[in-house]
């Protein structure tokens, strides 16, 4: 095994039975264990089997991925882990709701912005819009920094959720 | 009556497939019937009233009254640890439920299979701060393998096959399941056998060893000139076998072994391969054959910091295999070369299969002069001590008691405290299942409620409970438990008038400034025997000594056998916090020549 220090960003994707206190199962291993959570997105994915799929964004060394992995796998209620930044190329995607509030050259600017990012505009007063971006972390953290600077904003954001790319399913019921 | 109605789904299923309505208590019983259970240890309250009411007409499931339900956990867990079932629990909410919190966290660290039953207010009320409510499984989501709370009937039956099978498959642990009292009223649907397949699907941890790393790993052993098997508590949570197999490898081998506290019984302490307990207290040739080796086998052990002591110059030139059945076990303290992931008997089946496919033969020049070198170390006879005079040493009781119980059947309980490091190095165990003590958590009070449930699953044996005066009070009200259904504990008090533990560390560590640790007002034990109306004996000097251990044996009944011991006695060796296995204190005077380090003092 490798035996570095060096800390490193994992997404995870987990497939867990969609049953009270799963979540509250997930997060304790984390806070438990004095593991990172840089993001935690979860959502039913299919309803018939009542299954929920959480990505988890975390971070640590070798050693401490490793636990975290075995440390989910063991939950009762929890199918299966799988470390998307491991094995694939994963594709992440974030999605943010950017509220900015401004006037005159810098909301014009707001918008160039905006449309360079390919954000959608949800919401607009005269002083004010609301705006979705989607895309990996950085590039909503590259949004949100650059509204940051044209007006006061409020922002909602998602956490990350992944998928791997090509034929292959990440996730199966047991 | 119960009312009959064909199940859903199971309908073309002969007999079997029919459902039956009765109340959830009922039903409960009935699904612990299913599940083998002849013992429960209880204490009632208003949320579990209608279990308790369920009991009284039952007569297949004996109610065993506590005093205190963390003494509940612990009596099941000491049940479960020398019967290798599943020890029940039967608590009320709130308090009963928070009571028990210490007992699950204590079989959670162990890993002893135990399923608890607590009541809760009726699902109409939760989230009301009704009277008695506590979160239960919010509370002791983190010291459970896994719980449950029940809010239909209909899962109730399923929830208790799934409960008892989490508890004892994979690496077991206590798993409870939170009744509300209307689910315990209503009439719920009970299933005779049809539905155990589909109530246990979803938990199926491994436990066939996969052949490859079989494979590999006997590779590595074939390559060992200086090698140690580090058997550990998995050995015996995997059943007798286990012990048996890992006899067989040591024989096979010839190879060294040492065990951890939890592991003790694995191999017979006879066995010339034994070398002791290692770690923190552990023997000098033990720890220091660890730090030596080029080979580590583990088999069911984890590495704990009281083994390892300093990480970084723990076993620092060996390759290591590490055998556990939680995969989260492996890397998580030490990085290990090679993992194999399996039951301990399938993977010892396996391994000694492959090896005599492979017609092992073990290094025998590069053996015997590992051995030669062993045999140097053990000459220091690390737990040597004078019993001169006429003052108890605690060690020389231990010795003493194991000499004189030798020849029958017994199973050994402690608290927590010197008494059980001397337990551990002074008394020999030559079977599994026979030694009980809270390694993990290091609960002083396990000793006493274990030794009851170890007593209860075994009535015609001699059950000890090696405990400290400090570590016995706290939980000392099960006296009236084992009272009341007389059953014949021995509690051998080793009676230093200090929490000699503690003691022995501020000694060592914080400059002999003893804050906090003396057992003041200590009850006169004999009349504390006597109004429980046990038999009280005490032993002042070492003349005393066999006839109180004789005496004591001899007693039908319950004993309490107050040992008054030296008082500032150590135990020794020991690894301090933060030092290496190669960095022992074997004695009075070494303490004063190799100061605990500053990083040291940190640890606990
Ligand atoms: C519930 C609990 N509280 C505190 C401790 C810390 N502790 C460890 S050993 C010890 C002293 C035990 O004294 P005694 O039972 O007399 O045993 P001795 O060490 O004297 O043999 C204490 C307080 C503990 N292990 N458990
Ligand atoms: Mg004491």
């Amino acid at each position: 095994m490798k035996d570095t220090s060096v800390i490193e960003r994992h997404i995870m994707s987990v497939l867990v039975d969609n049953e009270p206190g799963v979540l509250a199962r997930v997060i304790g291993l984390f806070s438990g264990r004095g593991y990172n959570i840089e993001s935690l997105t979860v959502s039913e994915t299919d309803p018939k089997l009542a299954l929920s799929r959480i990505s988890i964004v975390t971070s640590g060394t070798p050693m401490v991925i490793e636990q975290i992995k075995a440390q989910l796998a063991r939950l009762v209620p929890i199918h299966a882990v799988r470390d998307l930044t491991e094995h694939d190329v994963a594709i992440e995607r974030e999605l943010a709701l950017v509220k900015i509030i401004n006037h005159g050259e810098e909301r014009i600017e707001a918008l160039r912005i905006a449309d360079t990012f390919r954000a959608r505009t949800l919401d607009s007063t005269l002083d004010s819009f609301v705006f979705e971006v989607t895309g990996n972390s950085s590039k909503v953290d590259a949004f949100v920094n650059l509204m940051r600077s044209l007006g006061s904003v409020e922002v909602a954001r998602t956490g990350v959720s992944a998928i791997s790319r090509g034929n292959n399913i990440d996730l199966e019921a047991k | 009556m119960p009312k009959s109605a064909p199940a859903a789904e199971d309908a073309g299923n002969s007999a079997s497939t029919t459902t039956t309505m009765m109340p959830g208590a009922e039903l409960l019983l009935k699904a612990l019937e299913d599940e083998g259970v002849e013992v429960v240890f209880g204490y009632p309250g208003g949320a579990v009233l209608p279990i308790y009411d369920a009991l009284f007409k039952n007569n297949k499931i004996k109610h065993i009254l506590v005093r205190h339900e963390q003494a509940a956990v612990h009596a099941a867990e000491g049940y479960a640890r020398s019967t290798g079932k599943t020890g029940v629990v039967l608590v009320t909410s709130g308090p009963g439920a928070t009571n028990a919190v210490t007992g699950l966290t204590d079989a959670l660290m162990d890993s002893v299979p135990v399923v608890c039953l607590t009541g809760q207010v009726p699902t109409h009320l939760i989230g009301n701060d009704a009277f008695q409510e506590a979160d239960t499984t919010g509370i002791t989501r983190a010291c459970t393998k896994h719980n449950y709370l029940v809010k239909e009937g209909a899962k109730l039956q399923p929830t208790v096959i799934e409960a008892f099978h989490v508890a004892a498959s994979g690496r077991p642990g206590p798993v409870l399941i939170d009744l509300p009292k209307d689910i315990l009223m209503k009439e719920a649907p009970y299933q005779k056998d049809v539905i155990r397949a589909a109530a246990t699907a979803r938990y199926r941890p491994a436990t066939e060893p996969d052949p490859a790393a079989i494979s590999a790993a006997v590779d590595m052993m074939i390559r060992a000139e200086r090698p140690v098997i580090y058997g550990g508590g998995g050995l015996i949570n995997s059943g007798p076998r286990a012990s048996k197999l890992l006899t067989d490898l040591v024989h096979m081998t010839g190879w060294p072994t040492t065990l951890t506290l939890m592991g003790l019984g694995a191999l017979p302490a006879s066995d010339r391969h034994f070398l002791g307990m290692l770690g923190m207290h552990g023997t000098y040739e033990a720890n220091l054959t660890m730090h030596g080796c080029d080979l580590m086998l583990n088999l069911g052990a984890r590495f704990d910091d009281r083994v390892t002591g300093l990480i970084s110059g723990f076993s620092p030139n060996s390759t290591k295999i590490h055998c556990d059945i939680d995969p989260s076990s492996v890397n998580k303290n030490v990085a290990v070369d090679l993992a194999v992931i399996g039951d301990a008997t399938k993977i010892l089946e396996a391994l000694i299969a492959e090896m005599k496919k492979r017609k092992f033969k073990p290094h025998k020049t590069s053996l015997d002069k590992w051995w030669s070198q062993i045999e140097m170390w053990r000459k220091r006879d690390c737990l040597s001590f004078n019993q001169t005079g006429s003052i108890i040493k605690p060690q020389h009781a231990i010795k003493r008691l194991c000499e004189m119980t030798a020849d029958s059947d017994v199973y050994v309980t402690t608290e927590v405290g010197q008494h059980q490091m001397w337990a551990a190095q002074y008394f020999d165990f030559h079977l599994p299942n026979r030694w009980m003590t809270s390694g993990g958590l290091g609960t002083m009070g396990y000793g006493l409620p274990a030794a009851l449930g170890v007593q209860v699953a075994h009535p015609g044996a001699t059950v000890i409970d090696i405990a400290g005066e400090a570590s016995f009070m706290m939980n000392m009200q099960e006296l009236s438990t084992l009272s009341q259904y007389n059953l014949p504990v021995k509690m051998f008090i080793i009676n230093n008038e200090w929490m000699g533990m503690v003691r022995q560390w501020q000694e060592l560590i914080h400059g002999g400034r003893y804050s906090e640790s003396y057992s003041a007002s200590l009850p006169d034990f004999r009349k504390l025997a006597d109004t429980f109306n046990m038999t009280g004996l005490v032993a002042r000097s070492s003349d005393e000594l066999e006839d109180v251990i004789t005496q004591m044996l001899d007693t039908p009944g319950p004993v309490i056998a107050d040992i008054r011991v030296a008082k500032e006695e150590n135990c020794f060796p020991m690894i301090p916090s933060g030092a290496a296995h190669n960095d022992m204190l074997l004695g009075p005077e070494d303490q004063a020549e190799k100061p605990v380090s500053e990083e040291g003092m940190v640890l606990v």
